[in-house]
């Protein structure tokens, strides 16, 4: 990549935290707190060690989230069911693995990983083959399979499967810890101090692996080929044999597997249990990461952590007083307004300027054409 | 009578063409003034002039005696002049009510005056026999209602001079004799009409007068009582036929693919094409001659595998290939230069190497087990460039960049470049200059002379003639005739094509 495109999509998102500073300050002067002692204490905590691991670790699941939403974006198909998806794959993932019982423990955790994945496949292969039989946009049959696996499925099958538990907590059985994930406090603090309250989970190794597999499928393969140009014109994929139907369905399911994979983290490094308080929201905020990070798999990356870090990080605000953390939401509202802008920019200077090289080309009759005969 | 609309000496140039090369047009006032020539002999670009779409480099516009300098078509609607485009601009989920007073709607204060519209709506409908239920939503219309929507909101608008683009090309036969009919009415009340058309036997029934148009001039200004139909398509596609090459005939005996009986619908379900059979032999190339819209798309979509076939057979090297998916054919051979090549042909954000491949990414080429050869890849995107001139800063600069031109020679590039057989070429040079048109030429005759089978659809009758070893004439979705191209005048394939020859 050239220097020039590098910034081009580098760039954007920076402005964009930039502006949105620019914006958080303002809104904290104009509320009568000190910005400048605000973030002070936010980058002096932010930086701890304790912090960023929290921070990591928050990031997995909203990486996951957002490679899961970004899969189905490079098809233009706009598949905002990931939130649906992740808490059906991770009931039914607890369940199994609580079921199972004690198993020799990368078994027990591949059985629990296939269970999530297939069940987050299943889910959004259903919006996918109502695409392609009765031609259900997505978007719609993905909000009310949203609402049927929440309110719906899950709601149900956890009052019939609840166990009696001392804190009178909705929640199935543990799982054994032969299906736990591993921390990796022990080789984090090989490289730096010893590391209290928090564990770093051993789950960022596995949304590193997807996000390495979702780079080389989509930019190197035959099949991502296929996806990305059905993506960019569909029309003239199909005259060039991609079969439309079926690869709207192999998105659907793509993304579904690794929207399974998102409740995960949490699942086997945090709760080892599923109760009506897991975490939600997830695939929402998913959305958002991918935006910030173009789909783009490095991209994504750097906008799971920021979305992490900003919610970690700002927890100092409440408890020095600072500021509501209140802020922090409008600050990622704004980061997102402003990358959105930035990046549309940078796409019509990027036009303009291949254009213009285009058209250079013509007019000198330089390089690789061998000149009007 | 008084004069109309004249212009005088309209020069207009774009980058590389001269649309209109000192154009003189004179319509009478209250006549039906029709407007024939072959695409792109500068009807359209004549029209957006006269409409303020466009400002001419050169000549007078003058309206009613008038000099006239418009500079947007709101000037020109103010002087009493409308235009019905071609595709029709309606929002469809309005009522013809609102459609009609969309943009100039009356009004008291900030309310909207449904009633005083409603009564000039239906005052416009009775004058002129243009009746339309003014609440029908428009989605729910037929093609031919949607085009009296047009009519009715220029009219409501005050024109006097109606501009119709290409009326009848999108209506079937019933509705151009409503049309004709509306027509007629509208010349009793006095308006005057341009309308442009290139469907001979159309144009010698409605007009009082014709002027014809061939790249970008005036030739001639005619009555239809003094002309025939091969007269004006003699007129339209100018008296000297191409030189008719020393050919020799390389068409061997085997045949590569073969259509029998083969019918198709569009997405209306309309039937387009009606029990169609030929073959093309290696070797040979099969022109199809039509006027657009006869069927050619559809033709060419049944073969790719994409259109609505509802009848007949497709063989391909002897196999029956009716059922197969795109792919499976494309990958027995089947290439394909597409008539639109910005919906079917390129991906527009990617870079040039990538769509190269397009069509023929499961090739072994272009392939290593499940992964794209990338190497392998640019290396094709490169011999494409180098061999059919595509003038690119390189093989990874998208391809929006490039212009229509070398876009074009790409998507014909990639599919000579890769030895496919048959060929479907539907406009292989349109939009490409002079020198790059020879050039693809003698890369198809290079390869019909290498055993490849051709089928090309053309709207240059020069390609078509200097080309074909055999001349198919396609009308209303059938094949009208089948001729010997050395042995074809231009009168009578223009007579097929319009159906002045039955």
């Amino acid at each position: 990549m050239t220097w020039a495109a590098t910034r081009r999509v580098v760039g954007p998102p920076f402005i964009a935290v930039a502006l949105a500073m620019l914006v958080a300050s303002l809104i904290l002067v104009i509320s009568g707190a000190d910005a400048w002692a605000a973030f002070q204490n936010v980058l002096e905590y932010g930086t701890r060690l304790e912090t960023l691991v929290e921070a990591s670790n928050r990031a997995i699941p909203l990486y996951l989230s957002g490679i899961a939403f970004g899969i189905a974006m490079r098809m233009n198909l706009f598949q905002i069911g990931v939130e649906g998806q992740y808490i059906l794959a991770a009931f039914f993932a607890a369940w199994v693995g609580a079921g199972v019982g004690t198993l020799f423990p990368p078994l027990h955790v591949a059985i629990i990983l296939v269970t999530a994945m297939a069940a987050g496949a299943f889910w959004a292969g259903l919006a996918g083959f109502m695409k392609v039989t009765r031609n259900v946009h997505e978007v719609i049959s993905t909000i009310m399979l949203n609402a049927i696996a929440v309110s719906g499925v899950v709601a149900y099958l956890l009052s019939r499967w609840k166990i009696e538990s001392a804190t009178l907590d909705t929640r199935l059985g543990d799982i054994a810890p032969s299906g736990w994930f591993p921390s990796l406090n022990p080789i984090l603090e090989l490289a730096t101090r010893e590391i209290k309250r928090v564990e770093l989970s051993g789950f960022i190794l596995i949304a590193a692996l997807v996000g390495l597999v979702y780079y080389l499928f989509i930019n190197r393969t035959r099949v991502g080929y296929d996806m990305r140009a059905t993506g960019a014109n569909p029309w003239a994929a199909e005259a060039g044999g991609v079969p439309p139907k079926r690869t709207i369905i192999l998105a659907m399911l793509l993304s579904g597997a690794v929207a399974g994979l998102v409740g995960m983290a949490d699942l086997l490094s945090d709760q080892y249990f599923y109760s009506l308080r897991f975490p939600r929201g997830l695939g929402f905020t998913g959305i958002a990461v991918a935006l910030l990070g173009r789909n783009h798999a490095l991209g994504v990356a750097f906008a799971a952590f920021a979305f992490g870090w900003l919610e970690r990080a700002s927890g100092i605000l409440e408890v020095r007083g600072d500021a509501p953390r209140e802020i922090v939401t409008i600050m990622t509202g704004v980061i997102i307004l402003f990358a959105v802008i930035a990046y549309a920019l940078a796409q019509r200077r990027a036009r303009a300027e291949a254009a213009a090289a285009a058209a250079a080309q013509v007019t000198t009759g330089e390089g690789h054409g061998r000149g009007v005969p | 009578m008084k004069t109309a609309v004249r212009l005088q000496g309209i020069t207009k140039r774009f980058p590389g063409v001269i649309a209109n090369d000192n154009v003189n047009l004179t319509v009478e006032e209250g006549e039906i003034h029709a407007i024939c020539g072959e695409n792109g002999a500068g009807k359209s670009t004549l029209m957006k002039i006269l409409y303020g779409m466009q400002p001419p480099d050169e000549g007078q516009i003058k309206v009613l005696g008038e000099q006239m300098d418009f500079s947007s078509p709101k000037e020109a609607i103010e002087s009493g002049i409308g235009m019905v485009h071609q595709h029709f601009m309606l929002a469809d989920n309005l009522s013809v009510l609102e459609n009609v007073i969309l943009g100039a709607e009356p009004s008291s204060g900030p309310v909207i005056d449904f009633a005083t519209a409603r009564t000039r709506l239906q005052e416009l409908g009775e004058a002129y026999g243009l009746e339309l239920d003014p609440d029908d939503p428009v989605e729910t219309l037929e093609v031919g209602e949607r085009q009296r929507i047009e009519i009715i909101k220029i009219l409501y608008r005050g024109a006097r001079i109606l501009i119709l683009d290409e009326p009848t090309a999108v209506l079937v036969p019933q509705e151009v004799e409503e049309l004709f009919r509306n027509m007629r009415d509208l010349k009793a009340e006095g308006h005057t009409l341009i309308f442009i058309d290139h469907k001979l036997d159309e144009v010698l029934e409605i007009a009082d007068t014709i002027t014809v148009l061939r790249q970008g001039r005036s030739v001639a200004t005619v009555k239809p009582e003094d002309v025939t139909a091969h007269d004006l398509a003699e007129l339209m596609v100018g008296a000297e036929l191409p030189t008719p090459e020393a050919r020799e005939k390389t068409e061997k005996d085997q045949v590569v693919i073969e259509v029998e009986n083969l019918s198709a619908e569009d997405e209306e379900g309309v039937t387009r094409l009606r029990n169609v059979a030929f073959q093309v032999r290696s070797g040979e190339i099969v022109g199809i001659a039509g006027v657009e819209g006869n069927g050619q798309l559809e033709l060419v979509e049944a073969i790719l595998g994409i259109a609505h076939v509802t009848s007949g057979a497709i063989r391909l090297h002897d196999q029956d290939i009716s059922e197969w998916p795109v792919r499976r054919r494309r990958e027995a051979g089947l290439g394909y230069i597409p008539e639109d090549r910005h919906r079917r042909g390129l991906l527009l954000p990617a870079p040039v190497w990538e769509n190269g491949i397009l069509g023929h990414q499961t090739s072994k080429r272009f392939t290593k087990g499940i992964w794209i050869d990338e190497q392998s890849s640019v290396k094709f995107a490169d011999e494409v460039i180098e061999r059919f001139d595509v003038r690119t800063p390189g093989p990874r600069t998208p391809v929006h960049a490039l212009s229509g031109g070398n876009q074009q020679k790409l998507v014909v590039g990639r599919e000579l470049a890769t030895d496919c057989n048959p060929l479907i070429a539907a406009h292989p040079t349109r939009g490409i200059d002079v020198g790059s048109q020879a050039a693809v030429w003698e890369e198809l005759r290079r390869a019909r002379a290498a055993g490849l089978a051709v089928l090309l659809i053309s709207a240059d009758l020069h390609e078509l003639l200097g080309l074909s070893d055999l001349l198919l004439v396609m009308l209303r979705g059938e094949i009208v005739a089948r001729l010997d191209p050395t042995d074809v005048t231009l009168r009578e394939l223009g007579a097929y094509m319009t159906g002045a020859a039955a």
